[in-house]
């Protein structure tokens, strides 16, 4: 491994499931740590390292180390929403480098569907912000349409542009056997399906889904010894933007910041990335990051999406070959997981041979966590295969 | 034209209850740091720019342009959640009532309204500058 990388994901794994009635929220843990374990070709007691979300059940990560049968000396439960699992990467990587530990296992899994449960938070009004803005019932979905309509406002985007985004993300995903949305769609479907919050549409938004996935990420030293192809992490950034005490500016997003941070790490540009998995909980969330990220300029990002433009083999950046949030799987309405999976699958060149991008060496996973119309956190990876 | 909506009350706290109060007047108060200078948005007790605890109300004009906003428009009763730059540079999340919302535009002026609630609280709104309060 000719490779500046200090660590290594090992092993990926995403459930299959997309609701699971017939499964707990803590044995979807368990089956992804297993499924991810196995890819890696290691065992439960080789993970010294544990890494979840809040909403993993119990106290932290508490609970699920109990659960799984854990003896853990590095432990993280950071929580930025659908982008955690990237900052857990990041920050598995920063403890392998520091000797803190050598197998770290991430997990998500989540049952939304299931449970009938909504993406909307529970409201806390011990939460600074909550008394200013709940009364005026801010939602995923709106507070990401105020940010579309600025757009279009400042920079001339349109629906049918936004609409690209969705076109592309179905023809990956019809050849994705557990995707949830798998027919192929035009412009004008999505034009057509009802509006559900100016200037989204239906097709404009993910997917719900129950399921998960995890990760293993390893020191080099383990890497050496597996057969398994595994994953050099090259670089990593992360940031949080919100309302700068009331300087909004919806124009951008903290992919700005993490972006940044994540190419100076690994010593590349845009321009030398051959996939890149782009968190799309909507249409508008792909745009603004693929301009934020600098693999457009700013307000071209949605001449950068059309005309299949982010299509694997027709367009200039094949992205979320998987299908994506779109329309494979946004496991308890957290996507970040998934665009690692993915990204890995193509620098092993374990994506479906229809969407595999040819000698893919070099990915980007972009995590997109919270309300962007409002306050949300951004977790950017730059990936590397390895032979 | 939109329905009236029922807001829900907040459950305000210590910190913010003069913000609360001043609603509850016909007031839109903002905070202002006398350290740095700065006006800021969502009111706090120390200032989110400088850090300074001289942070003192001050009554906004209630005067502003619309930033952003987003009809919702698949739900029993659709509503228009917005952001509102208010004449002394801080941008406020709001609804915008009383409008047709195919008429909204970014750009446009607003003035502050005030509407009641479920609950003990008075919820600063937004309307077309040139309509009725």
């Amino acid at each position: 491994m000719g490779t500046k990388a200090t660590a290594f994901i090992a092993g990926a794994f995403e459930h299959p499931t997309r609701k699971a009635d017939d499964k707990s929220l803590a044995q979807l843990h368990a089956e992804v740590a297993k499924g991810a374990l196995e890819d890696a070709g290691l065992c439960k007691d080789d993970v010294d390292g544990y890494f979840c979300d809040t909403e993993a059940p119990g106290l932290g990560p508490l609970s699920m180390v109990d659960y799984l049968g854990l003896k853990v000396r590095y432990m993280d439960n950071t929580d930025t929403g659908g982008s955690a699992y990237l900052l857990h990467v990041a920050h598995a990587a920063q403890a392998i480098a520091q000797g803190k530990c050598n197998v770290a296992l991430i997990t998500l899994a989540g049952r939304p569907r299931a449970a009938g449960l909504t993406a909307e938070p529970v409201v806390d009004y011990s939460i600074p912000d909550m008394p200013f803005e709940q009364p005026y019932s801010p939602t995923v979905v709106n507070t990401y349409g105020m940010c579309a309509m600025r757009h279009m406002h400042e920079f001339g985007t349109t629906s049918e542009q936004l609409a690209w985004i969705k076109v592309a993300a179905s023809h990956h995903a019809q050849h994705n056997p557990n995707a949830m949305l798998r027919k192929v769609v035009t412009v004008e479907e999505v034009l057509a399906s009802p509006m559900i919050s100016d200037p989204l549409h239906r097709l404009d938004c993910c997917v719900v889904s129950d399921g998960g996935g995890a990760l293993v990420v390893v020191s080099p030293a383990v890497a050496k010894t597996l057969k398994r192809r595994s994953v050099g992490i090259l670089g990593a950034g992360e940031a949080a933007k919100h309302q700068h005490g009331g300087h909004v500016d919806l124009s951008y997003s903290a992919a700005a910041w993490a972006g940044a941070q994540a190419f100076d790490q690994a010593g590349v540009r845009p321009a030398d990335i051959q996939y890149a998995s782009i968190y799309d909980s909507f249409t508008i969330t792909v745009l603004m990051q693929l301009e934020d990220l600098g693999f457009c300029a700013k307000g071209q990002g949605g001449r950068f999406v059309a005309d299949g433009g982010l299509i694997s083999g027709v367009g200039k950046l094949a992205f979320n070959t998987d299908g994506g949030g779109l329309c494979n799987n946004h496991p308890g309405n957290r996507g970040g997981m998934t665009k690692v999976i993915e990204a890995v699958r193509q620098l092993r060149g374990e994506a479906h041979p229809a969407v595999q991008v040819k000698d893919c060496q070099l990915a980007l996973a972009s995590g997109m966590g919270g309300w962007m119309g409002s306050r949300h956190g951004s977790g950017v990876l730059i990936l590397e295969g390895s032979n | 034209m939109s329905a009236a909506r029922v807001f829900t009350s907040p459950v305000t706290n210590v910190e913010n209850q003069p913000f609360w109060d001043g609603a509850a007047a016909g007031k839109l108060l903002i905070k202002h740091c006398g350290a740095c200078g700065q006006a800021h948005f969502y009111p706090r007790a120390l200032c989110p720019h400088c850090f300074s605890a001289d942070t003192q109300w001050r009554e906004s004009s209630g005067n502003g342009s619309l930033y952003s906003f987003s009809v919702m428009r698949r739900v029993p009763q659709p509503y228009a959640i917005a952001y509102i730059t208010l004449d002394e540079g801080v941008t406020v999340m709001s609804n915008i009532v009383d409008v047709d919302f195919d008429t909204l535009a970014i750009g446009q002026r607003v003035k502050v309204s005030f509407r009641g609630s479920d609950g003990a609280c008075t919820i600063p709104v937004f309307v077309p500058a040139d309509g009725p309060a």
